[in-house]
């Protein structure tokens, strides 16, 4: 084939026909054209100009969006796409709300970088609408519209990888918006809290909720007895906050640095990540033994649990019930820890350092507490934890690493593992193998789940059994997977879910850039530790074996029932909204009926029930004493449709086959 | 006078949405479609219902609410019965066409920063050229249009209009 060549800045490149856009052709080059709403993983958008290039006519095309032809002929830095470049930037920070002194994203912001590097002096411009209110309404993430440069990341990113779609624009030319669904705030919409879309925005306008105020407080305060636990996939990158290299383990450094800052205890989160292992995988055994509620799908990610509460009501009984490592850890601290060192439990404050903006929202939810303490009292992402460290003054690259205290502080391999795609099957498996065979396992490394592709799959013939493998990161892929184990064309006996891609050391928390690229490293770098540790299996941790002697004798016994497990429910999508089917004025005097017709009753055909009850109340001429609603979602959905006469929920809902019985039996005899 | 003529806000019928969705299907290229059928019937489009559209289509409820504020031709607010269109283009602009706009509103009793009554009666738009710029200013009520509005044609616009409600 011959080959074929284009011209940029005059120089001639060689093409292959599979770069996707002149943009890649141009980077490859080492020529940096900067971009606000261009990124491999997703679609292109083209909406930001930023990389516009110079044709042999003069004219001024989107690099992103063009395809690379034999022949063409462009230029990247001339006079005219400068200029215009610089005014495009002023334009965007004339509505930007310029207050980067006290901006979270400032020394982060692509928008600031821009604006010096284009050398932009002043902004001629006066903002054109008045400054909106700032959405703090989500444990996690912060919405600040003022700072929103329309550059449309978040949206794509919601909706083609995660497949949730919480923002989209409303309005359009100068009233253009970035808004959850109904402009309602992020807290009542479908949201999970990944917090991808804080990853990918270029400027303050998404931000992780700041917790750690909260921390320096019970930090100062002398009654406090602040322990803190470090997550596997902080480790491992939060040396990029301090232009450290991608992956390599940080973790001894983290822990001096929270000592100088005056923690107490610092543990690691790999050992309650191997309490997990042996309580999940004993969880699985047992169902595999039953068979009964298979796929048996992880519940450590949070952002997954939301999900599945708000989307897969249908396979809530089919996650495990095992709290995550952070819930497990804090339960054993308050719990066992706080009694074994006479530390009153309200003294007690538990702090994690996670990779991710979700664990915000578990930590606050009312399931995850253990005799009426919250297991976990603060969290903190990576990055707030890097941005403390530089508040301290601490020179994080000539700190003196620190051990991690004893004896929570010894994990094992499978323990540090968890925080990458893959690691909680792997972890699992070196548990449940030698459980299920009686005999020890000495190839611990399962190479078939590793990997940062979104799905994998695998079968393991264990002592003569096939055991059906399925990992998936990100919630599109999850989204996938699901629909295919509904539709029954796959099945599995184990999922692994985890909702950001690459699992948590993609995590939202995480340093920016959240590339594939990093998530390699940071992967490699888990897979490193977990290579050297002397201990590769929970079971083999001598501290867990001491606790279950101690405290929970036998894995998934009531005590560890009671302390490690919780239970999930049904959530709604979207908050408050009521609807009137029938607008009648008397009606008070009514019987009211309300029918779910959110998403999950409303596939089960919840409609049909509405309108055949509305018929047979006609029939039998008692329209006047009923008033019909639908409504959305009364948090039953496994047991949709769900009906409500009056105040009470009519608990196993009522099957369209059902609907005439239902209103023999329950509505007919109410109205006198 | 209109005041006294209640209009009620249209029920909200659940069964005449599933109707228009099976008939336009669950496309995501029905959308539109099915929109502008939705606010056929109801006059604009309730929340609860781009909510049960977005459910029923399998289109996350940002994208429909997106879509339903992107076209002028969508409203999310509850419309009046009437709805009286002025032009406020150039061509219509320069031959004082926001004095017409004052005296509807002024006329219709239309509450300030408002664009309907309170009792739903009646909707006062602008917009941006009717392409009648030779009757410039040009008036639009219910779909008939009216060419070199003066004050006085207000007036008798808004007699005819409500005699229609008699009819």
């Amino acid at each position: 084939m011959t080959h074929q060549y284009m011209e940029v800045n005059n120089k001639k490149v060689e093409i292959t026909g599979n770069e996707k856009n002149i943009l890649e052709v141009v980077r490859n080059m080492g020529i940096e054209i900067p971009t606000f709403c261009y990124h491999s993983e997703l679609s292109v958008y083209g909406a930001c100009r930023m990389c516009m290039v110079e044709d042999e006519r003069g004219n001024l095309v989107a690099s992103c969006s063009l395809k690379p032809q034999a022949g063409m002929k462009i230029k990247t830095h001339t006079k005219k796409i400068m200029d215009t470049r610089r005014m495009i930037l002023e334009l965007l920070l004339a509505n930007h709300h310029q207050d980067c002194t006290t901006c979270e994203k400032s020394g982060n912001c692509k928008l600031q970088e821009l604006a010096v590097n284009m050398g932009v002096k002043k902004v001629r411009f006066k903002p054109r609408k008045p400054w909106q209110d700032i959405d703090t309404s989500s444990a996690s993430i912060v919405r600040d519209p003022n700072k929103c440069i329309l550059c449309g990341d978040c949206v794509r990113m919601c909706s083609e990888v995660q497949g949730v779609g919480v923002l989209g624009f409303i309005n359009r030319g100068p009233n253009i918006n970035v808004v959850p669904a109904f402009d309602k705030p992020i807290a009542d919409v479908d949201c999970v809290n990944c917090g991808q879309c804080v990853s990918i925005c270029p400027t303050g306008a998404l931000t992780i909720k700041d917790d750690t105020l909260k921390v320096w407080e019970a930090l100062s305060d002398p009654k406090k007895k602040v322990v803190v636990q470090i997550a596997p996939a902080v480790r491992v990158a939060i040396g990029e906050e301090f232009n450290h290299t991608e992956g390599s383990n940080y973790l001894y450094k983290s822990v001096a640095a929270l000592k100088m800052m005056g923690a107490d205890y610092v543990f690691d989160t790999s050992f309650s990540a191997d309490l997990t292992v042996v309580e999940e995988a004993t969880e699985f055994l047992n169902r595999v033994v039953k068979g009964e509620k298979l796929p048996q799908f992880t519940s450590c990610c949070p952002g997954w649990v939301t999900y599945a509460e708000k989307n897969c009501p249908d396979l809530l009984s089919n996650l495990s019930s095992c709290k995550s490592p952070q819930q497990m850890f804090g339960a054993v601290f308050k719990k066992f820890f706080a009694k074994k060192m006479n530390i009153p439990t309200e003294d007690m404050y538990v702090v994690s350092v996670m990779p991710c903006t979700a664990k915000k929202f578990e930590a606050e939810r009312p399931e995850m507490s253990t005799d009426s303490y919250q297991d976990v009292d603060a969290v903190i992402t990576t990055v707030e934890l890097a941005r403390m460290i530089r508040k301290m003054g601490i020179k994080f690259e000539e700190l003196e690493p620190a051990s991690l205290d004893m004896p929570f502080g010894f994990s094992s391999g499978a323990g540090v593992i968890f925080g990458t795609s893959g690691g909680v099957a792997e972890a699992a498996l070196r548990y449940a193998v030698e459980k299920l065979s009686g005999e020890t396992l000495n190839e611990v490394n399962f190479r078939e789940v590793r990997g940062l592709e979104g799905l994998k799959e695998a079968t393991f013939n264990i002592h003569g059994k096939d055991i059906k493998l399925a990992v998936v990161s990100g919630l599109a892929n999850t989204q996938q997977l699901i629909e295919k184990i509904r539709k029954k064309e796959v099945s599995y006996d184990f999922v692994e879910v985890m909702a950001c891609p690459g699992g948590c050391i993609g995590g939202g928390g995480q340093p920016v850039p959240n590339t594939s690229e990093t998530r390699v490293l940071r992967s490699k770098g888990l897979y490193d530790i977990d290579a050297k540790s002397t201990v590769k299996k929970a079971q083999n941790n001598p501290t867990i074996e001491k606790l279950y002697d101690e405290w929970l004798k036998t894995p998934n016994s009531d005590e560890a029932h009671y302390a490690l497990h919780t239970h999930y429910g049904h959530k709604k999508r979207i908050g408050g909204m009521e609807i009137k089917d029938e607008a009648k004025e008397n009606a008070n005097e009514k019987i009211v009926i309300s029918v779910c017709v959110g998403t999950n009753c409303y596939l089960k055909g919840s409609y049909d029930v509405l309108q055949e009850l509305i018929g047979l109340a006609r029939e039998h001429g008692i329209e006047d004493k009923v008033e019909f609603k639908g409504t959305f979602c009364l948090e039953n959905c496994s047991n949709g449709p769900s009906i409500k006469v009056s105040d009470d929920l009519h608990k196993y809902g009522v099957q369209k086959e059902e609907t005439q019985k239902f209103f023999n039996n329950v509505v007919l005899p109410r109205v006198k | 006078m209109h005041k006294t003529k209640t209009v009620q806000e249209p029920l909200r019928n659940f069964a005449k949405v599933k109707e228009i969705i099976e008939k336009y299907g669950t496309e995501r290229s029905a959308l539109i479609p099915v929109l502008q059928a939705i606010q056929g019937e109801f006059r604009y489009l309730p929340q609860e219902m781009l909510s049960f559209v977005a459910t029923a289509m399998g289109i996350p409820q940002a994208e429909v609410f997106g879509v339903a504020t992107f076209y002028a031709q969508f409203s999310t607010q509850p419309k009046g019965k009437h709805i009286v269109q002025v032009c406020d283009g150039t061509a219509c602009h320069v031959r004082g066409a926001s004095d017409i706009i004052k005296k509807f509103k002024k006329d219709l009793q239309i509450p300030e920063g408002k664009t309907t009554t309170d009792d739903l009666y009646v909707t006062l738009e602008t917009v941006s050229c009717l392409g009648a710029c030779a009757l410039a200013p040009a008036v639009v009520v219910d779909g008939k249009v009216y060419g070199n509005v003066n004050f006085e044609d207000v007036a008798r616009i808004i007699v005819t209009m409500k005699e229609s409600d008699d009819e």
